[in-house]
């Protein structure tokens, strides 16, 4: 950018527009995808719970979800109960 | 134990070829036996960029269907001593490439060399599942435009999910995310996207930054790798790059717009 233009003002730079539509079209297309690494993180996060607590294959879940800028991964574990 | 690395992007023209002959040509100067083959059926190149073209006689399809030894089809490099190219062929046919047929190929490569550099085609059709099938480590080439961060991402999670370590179970193909064509200049003026831009939309680690230059048509257009281009900052980037992959520090360079004098900035040019 010339220091003319720097007075003149400028749009928006399109090196910014392209990264705003591809964080949008990435995000999109891999969440379609899902990641695959899901069901081993689950079993193996079990493997290891379950050597401390004794809990159910079905009372643990590992899911991922997009919240703005962040990835969240969300772990459940559903405790026996204590009686 | 022979290392095998793919030089793949997805998107074509972005150098992949260009990529794959500096890349193997700095391993060979390092002194490692190494081998570069062709993957794209059908439309061969890397003998051209190689500048072995007129000495093709057998190629990878005629290993693969017996009617060469590997020996016969593989073709010393006139620059580097320890540099073979395997050549593809020319055939139409695009299920000449079986993954029985590479797999014994690369069992047999394996013995033989360091590293095996696989050059994948463009696309995400069967040649170039074949070329990554079998790669320990990834180098996905990518220029900072948006087709072609589009179509690494989609080709980094094929490897993560297509590839011979992710079908075993095995630790994953280790991936190296490789700048090409990049501009410091139009970078600056917002016009290109940064290389910390395509590293945060690709999570992947760097391995370096080519930056967009003139000689790489003057190399293509004598057949020599760029990475002989004495003096020129192309050559110097990719032997950063060899020298990366192997594991040695080297900073980043020619990320900067040269310097231009006071007048020119202050009207513009």
């Amino acid at each position: 950018m010339s220091f003319l233009d720097y007075f003149l003002g400028s749009r928006k730079k399109s090196a910014h527009v392209a990264k705003d539509r591809l964080k949008l079209i990435l995000a999109h297309e891999r969440d379609a995808d899902g990641p695959d690494f899901l069901p081993a993180l689950q079993e193996e996060l079990l493997a290891v719970i379950a050597k401390y607590i004794p809990v159910d294959k079905e009372n643990i879940k590992v899911s991922m979800e997009r919240r703005g800028d962040f990835e969240v991964l969300e772990l459940n574990v559903l405790f026996p109960d204590q009686h | 134990m022979a290392k095998i690395i793919v030089i793949t992007s997805g998107k074509g023209g972005v150098g992949k070829t260009t990529t794959s002959a500096a890349f193997a040509s700095g391993l060979a100067l390092r002194g490692y036996r190494t081998v570069v083959i062709d993957f794209d059926v059908g439309l061969r190149n890397l003998d051209l960029i190689m500048g072995c073209e007129r000495r093709v006689v057998y190629d990878l399809i005629n290993v693969i269907q017996g009617e060469a030894k590997l020996q016969q089809a593989l073709i010393k490099d006139k620059r580097c001593e320890n540099l073979y190219v395997l050549p593809t062929s020319q055939t139409r046919d695009k299920d000449a490439l079986t993954t029985e047929g590479v797999t014994a190929v690369m069992d047999e490569l394996r013995k033989e060399f360091d590293y095996i550099v696989c050059d994948s085609p463009a696309g995400i059709e069967s040649g170039a599942l074949m070329a990554l099938y079998h790669a320990d480590e990834a180098i996905v080439v990518t220029n900072p435009e948006v087709s072609s961060v589009r179509d690494s991402d989609r080709i980094l999670g094929i490897l993560a999910a297509r590839s011979r370590r992710a079908e075993l179970g095995e630790e994953p193909v280790k991936e190296h995310l490789l700048l090409t064509r990049y501009s410091p200049k139009r970078v600056e003026d917002g016009e290109m996207l940064s290389l910390g831009d395509v590293k945060e939309l690709l999570r992947t680690p760097l391995l370096g930054v080519i930056p967009e230059s003139e000689v790489i048509l003057q190399a293509s257009n004598q057949g020599i790798p760029a990475i002989h281009m004495e003096n020129s900052d192309v050559a110097e980037a990719y032997k950063d790059v060899v020298a990366r992959f192997l594991g040695e520090e080297r900073p980043l360079r020619f990320i900067q717009p040269v310097k231009v004098g006071f007048f020119k900035r202050l009207f513009g040019g």
